[in-house]
């Protein structure tokens, strides 16, 4: 059995350079399919690892019950006032909470690669913002003055956007700005806003006295429970609290689940048109080769080692497509740097990051095209007419 | 029915149907084949040459009747099981040869002993005894491009006969060579008749072929003339 499979098979792939440009173009079809899921994959995986890689236990934020996000949320500055009496909240030297109450809107910068408009956060924050961001530093300039339309431009921001040179007026929305200082918190989602005075944002967008979340250092990791209990019991205020990692994990989630949704029926989709394509060359494979099966069959080869014959050169081209799509993508995207609309609506710069395992999925996918490709074909190589050898 | 009789058939019948049309290729058609001989069957074209000759190598089934092979049944077999029995005791011999043309003379005669439990090095002996036969050893490594219709069926002959089955089956072994060519195949099926005793069954249009068979069978509208042949 082993022996006689091993025959047809060799026989089937020699015969391949016979079909040079229907074996390529099914290849090539597969190596696509295998690209455009990975790089979906490599999207979502990077995504997720730039989000949720962030994030401190010992900081929490504190948003209005059951909002998602922080655009959802609405915070009043007498909330804020009740939130930092809470207990578990780490204190300074003076034995002040430390604790940041912000909002953010969203507006318009111009990618300077693309030349087209994206969405970029404007977050007002309190003064003690930089102590609830670990690694922040300034890294050009200095920091905002209150009240004054003065921005701080995360790292990110300036090297992606237009406009945003240090000591540079800029304009957003009906507003200028000028561009006072340069800040880094070490490649989180932070790098890629606009941070100025809350106030400021407040009275510019017609916030009043309305905030989104606050910010607060906790004593310890473990005092979140006790801030929680506060928070839950005090009547006067209807808010959820999270640490700083569990919330960026809930905001990766939607987000790269969007991605998969995205990136996987596209996939499929495409993987079907790949399977018509593999189905077409294995199908001219077998026609091209009815005398010979049928002769082999005559000399007492099974019809299953025709069926199988067919497969192995169904799964290895569906393989090599696999593999040449994974490697390619590999190459092209492995930490390639992309932003992408995060589920607040901000653009968030990450990495692509094609993961062995997203790999192996997608040559799982190209072996599922090749083996779905191949059955009907090898069906067929089956159950050729053994009077087939007298020609034809 | 003759006692050692390679082959029996009896009432053999093979009809196909076009449309609403039924076709008779012979009906009742019983014959005798016994073990070394060397037939020639001759007969106008669609006569149904090549529809016996697929009856008795287990390749199609008649419509009714029986094809016993050394006594036992061979048209009510299982697709499988006639697989091995062709295996075991046929060897096919066609018209344009029917070499797998990306292997190797040695490689194609090889094909039949991959279904035995040789060992490779077995496989080699044989091989290089059944290309010796034919006169084309020094060839083994020539893909069927390579080769000419008298090599390339020489090559064929090696693969029908490397297994060593009782029956050789020859639809027009001669049909696509020139004379000189014809002439060396038909003497290398005569060679395995006489020295080996291969039984061969031969199909053929051309006389002069027929000449190197023992007896020479004519069909026609569904019935056997026989004649001795002279040689
Ligand atoms: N699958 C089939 N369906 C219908 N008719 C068939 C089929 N195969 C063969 N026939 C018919 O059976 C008849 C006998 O065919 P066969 O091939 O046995 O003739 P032949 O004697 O070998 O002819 P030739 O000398 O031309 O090779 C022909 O009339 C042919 O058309
Ligand atoms: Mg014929």
């Amino acid at each position: 059995m082993f022996k006689q499979t091993l025959a047809v098979t060799a026989i089937n792939l020699k015969s391949i350079p016979q079909r040079p440009g229907m074996s390529a173009a099914t290849v090539l079809s597969i190596a696509l399919v295998v690209g455009v899921l990975l790089g979906f994959l490599a999207m979502a995986n990077g995504f997720r690892a730039t989000v949720q890689g962030t994030g401190a236990d010992d900081i929490a934020v504190v948003m209005r019950a059951g909002s998602q996000a922080e655009l959802n949320s609405n915070l009043m500055r007498e909330d804020e006032r009740l939130i930092a009496e809470a207990p578990g909240i780490a204190r300074d030297a003076d034995g002040e909470p430390i604790v940041s109450a912000e909002l953010y809107v969203v507006t318009d910068g111009m990618r300077s690669a693309s030349q087209t408009p994206a969405n970029l956060p404007l977050r007002g924050v309190g003064p003690r913002a930089p102590e609830l961001r670990d690694g922040f530093t300034i890294t050009q300039g200095r920091m905002f003055e209150p009240g004054a339309a003065e921005l701080l431009v995360g790292e990110n921001v300036l090297a992606e956007y237009e406009g945003f040179a240090l000591g540079e007026p800029i304009r957003l929305g009906s507003n200028t700005w000028t561009v006072v200082g340069v800040f880094s918190t070490g490649g989180t989602v932070f790098d890629s806003e606009l941070w100025t005075d809350a106030p400021v944002v407040q009275s510019l967008y017609q916030r009043g006295n309305s905030f989104q979340s606050v910010r607060l250092r906790l004593a310890s990791p473990e005092a979140i429970e006790e801030t929680r209990a506060y928070l839950d019991a005090e009547p006067r205020l209807n808010v959820d609290v999270q640490s700083e990692r569990a919330f960026f994990a809930s905001q990766a989630g939607g987000t790269v689940t969007l991605i998969e949704y995205v990136g996987w029926p596209l996939a499929i989709l495409m993987a079907i048109g790949a399977l018509a394509g593999a189905w077409n060359t294995m199908y001219s494979s077998v026609d091209a080769r009815v005398r010979e099966i049928a002769t082999l069959r005559a000399l007492g080869f099974s019809g299953f080692s025709a069926f199988l014959g067919t497969m192995v050169e169904s799964l290895l081209l569906a393989l090599l497509g696999g593999i040449i799509g994974a490697v390619v993508t590999w190459l092209l995207f492995d930490g390639l740097t992309a932003s992408t609309l995060g589920s607040s609506f901000t653009q968030i710069v990450f990495a692509f990051a094609v993961t062995p395992g997203a790999m192996i999925a997608g040559v799982i996918l190209a072996l599922i095209v090749g083996l779905l490709g191949g059955l009907i074909p090898a069906m067929r190589a089956a159950r050729v007419p053994l009077l087939s050898v007298h020609g034809g | 029915m003759t006692a050692n009789a390679l082959y029996e058939l009896s009432n053999l019948s093979k009809r196909y149907t076009r449309g609403r049309e039924e076709i008779t290729i012979f009906s009742d058609l019983d014959m005798a084949i016994p073990h070394g001989d060397f037939i020639a069957i001759m007969g106008p074209s669609g006569s149904g040459k090549t529809t016996l000759l697929n009856l008795l190598g287990g390749i199609d089934a008649p419509s009714s009747g029986e094809v016993r092979f050394e006594g036992a049944r061979i048209d009510n077999l299982s697709q499988a099981k006639l697989s091995k029995w062709r295996a075991a005791n046929a060897g096919f011999i066609f018209q344009f040869y029917n070499l797998m043309p990306t292997l190797t003379a040695a490689q194609n005669v090889e094909l039949p002993l991959l279904l035995t439990k040789l060992s490779g090095k077995e496989r080699r002996k044989r091989i290089a005894t059944a290309l010796e036969i034919v006169g084309i050893a020094d060839r083994a490594g020539h893909r069927p491009r390579q080769l000419s219709g008298g090599q390339q069926q020489r090559v064929a002959i090696a693969r029908a006969i490397v297994a060593d089955p009782k029956v050789l089956l020859a639809d027009e072994p001669t049909g696509d060579l020139d004379r000189a060519s014809a002439d060396e195949t038909l003497k290398t099926l005569q060679l395995l008749n006489s020295e080996m005793g291969k039984t061969i069954v031969m199909v053929t249009h051309d006389p002069a072929a027929a000449k190197y068979a023992k007896r020479e069978l004519h069909l026609d509208k569904g019935r056997f003339v026989e004649k001795e042949a002279l040689a």
